[in-house]
């Protein structure tokens, strides 16, 4: 971008602007004229003050503009002011990824349940607006990966990635070539798929009950603490006892009474019955 | 009452009042339709209030490059945009110089709204004039035409601005 004043019989002034730079190159703005000035550069990413000699060209350095956006620049001749504007683009060459994925911990087997943005800056903190294609990749604990390319629209990419059968830390990365930011989602075994009780004497009147390894529908362990409730029922009576999973099972003792109905249950789940004395 | 006539509606007026303390008039205001954002919908509650935290950041911005006072910026701006504004408010202590940022009218499209909610991004075809003062010396004011890529993220009571980049398009 070029403006020039014209003074009744002093040389011309001019200040030639390009329209647009980007950060990270170095640029040279030529000047006419003579005598010493000043040149501002304002804007909201930055305001600069540089002296002069007119008639020279002023060289910006690869550092000197970083922040990207419109700039507003002034040439103070001393008699007058010449103005001018241009832009700073941020760099074409992505720098660094702001990923967010959410969310951090999930059940397994979940369709499109986790999600990633990725925003792309250049080296000086600048959101690349250039399309770039950001590579969206899971990696579950079996080792299988989900990827999926994305190209970016205003320096933003998102995808959406299942949640793996297999309980366990899951790595989720977006990368522009050697650019990549990584996060890890824990998924954790989904709700009990099914429950069973046994059951046989112990110590006095007393039964022991123990469930099996109480597993999810993928046969993920579901976690210590799951709350297992016994129900043991005989002569209009009712006994209810809350176990919580150890080291996958739940176990505890009822009292043994001949013809108790014993049932076993989690969540929504329902196990077998246990027909004390009368066969199972 | 058309959706967008209530959007109007619900921003114009405490915009307004804030406008006609300042003693300033408010921006001319047009904001595209959002009912295809996406990946997530914008609620109506969140269409009404990303444009006016948006709009009051506007105002926030000019506070603080007019008077030189970075805490101005704490209630609209965070992250980059803080930085990046609280380092221009420095460079303009140290070369004596005020700016003032009228916005004259906003050309609000929002194009991204996350699965999660956490951050929404918008265009601006932004109108507005900067009036520059050095000591108390006016070195003219300039009308300016540009597009801003605006990225906000929620806090605990409204949107603030994480990304604020003008020269863009």
């Amino acid at each position: 971008m070029s403006l020039a004043a014209l003074g009744a019989g002093a040389p011309v002034t001019s200040v030639n602007f390009p329209a647009k730079v980007e950060t990270g190159h170095s640029f040279s703005v030529p000047t006419s004229g003579s005598g010493p000035a000043t040149l501002y550069i304002i804007g909201p990413g930055g305001t600069f003050a540089r002296k002069l000699q007119l008639g020279e060209t002023l060289p910006f350095g690869s550092d000197d503009l970083h922040s990207a956006g419109h700039y507003i620049a002034i040439l103070d001749t001393g008699g007058g002011f010449l103005p001018t504007q241009f832009d700073v683009k941020a760099s074409a060459q992505p720098a660094k990824l702001s990923f967010l994925a959410k969310p951090s911990r999930l059940p397994v087997s979940l369709s499109d349940g986790i999600s990633g943005v990725a925003y792309v800056f250049d080296v000086f903190g600048n959101l690349v607006s250039q399309p770039q294609q950001v590579l969206f990749e899971l990696s579950d604990a079996t080792g299988r990966t989900q990827s999926r390319a994305v190209v970016s629209q205003n320096g933003v990419a998102w995808s959406k990635m299942n949640s793996a059968t297999k309980a366990g830390p899951a790595h989720f990365q977006a990368s522009i070539a050697n650019v990549r930011e990584q996060r890890v989602i824990q998924q954790v075994p989904g709700d009990p798929c099914s429950i069973r009780v046994k059951a046989q004497p112990s110590s006095g009147q007393r039964i022991s009950v123990e469930t099996d390894p109480v597993r999810d529908c993928n046969g993920n362990p579901v976690p210590d603490g799951t709350i297992v409730t016994f129900t043991e029922e005989f002569g209009g009576t009712q006994t209810t006892i809350d176990v919580p999973l150890k080291r996958g099972v739940a176990k505890t003792e009822l009292p043994a009474a001949k013809s108790a109905v014993i049932s076993v249950a989690t969540g929504v789940v329902m196990g077998n019955e246990i027909h004390w004395g009368g066969g199972e | 009452m058309s959706g967008r006539r209530a959007l109007a509606n619900c921003l114009v007026f405490p915009l307004l009042a804030s406008f006609l303390f300042l003693g300033a008039a408010p921006p001319r205001v047009h904001v595209g339709s959002m009912d295809s954002v996406g990946p997530r919908e914008v609620e109506q509650q969140t269409r009404v209030a990303i444009v006016r935290d948006y709009l009051q950041a506007w105002q926030c911005m000019n506070s603080a490059l007019e008077h030189n006072q970075a805490d101005s910026l704490d209630a609209c701006f965070v992250g980059q945009a803080k930085d990046t504004l609280a380092r221009t408010i420095h460079q303009q202590q140290s070369l004596g110089i005020q700016t003032s940022y009228r916005d004259h009218s906003h050309d609000v499209k929002v194009v991204f709204y996350s699965p999660e909610g956490l951050s929404i991004q918008l265009l601006d075809d932004a109108e507005y004039d900067v009036d520059v003062q050095q000591h108390g010396r006016s070195l003219g004011t300039q009308h300016v035409y540009s597009q801003y890529v605006v990225v906000l993220t929620p806090t605990e009571s409204k949107w603030k601005v994480r990304v604020f980049q003008g020269g863009n398009g």
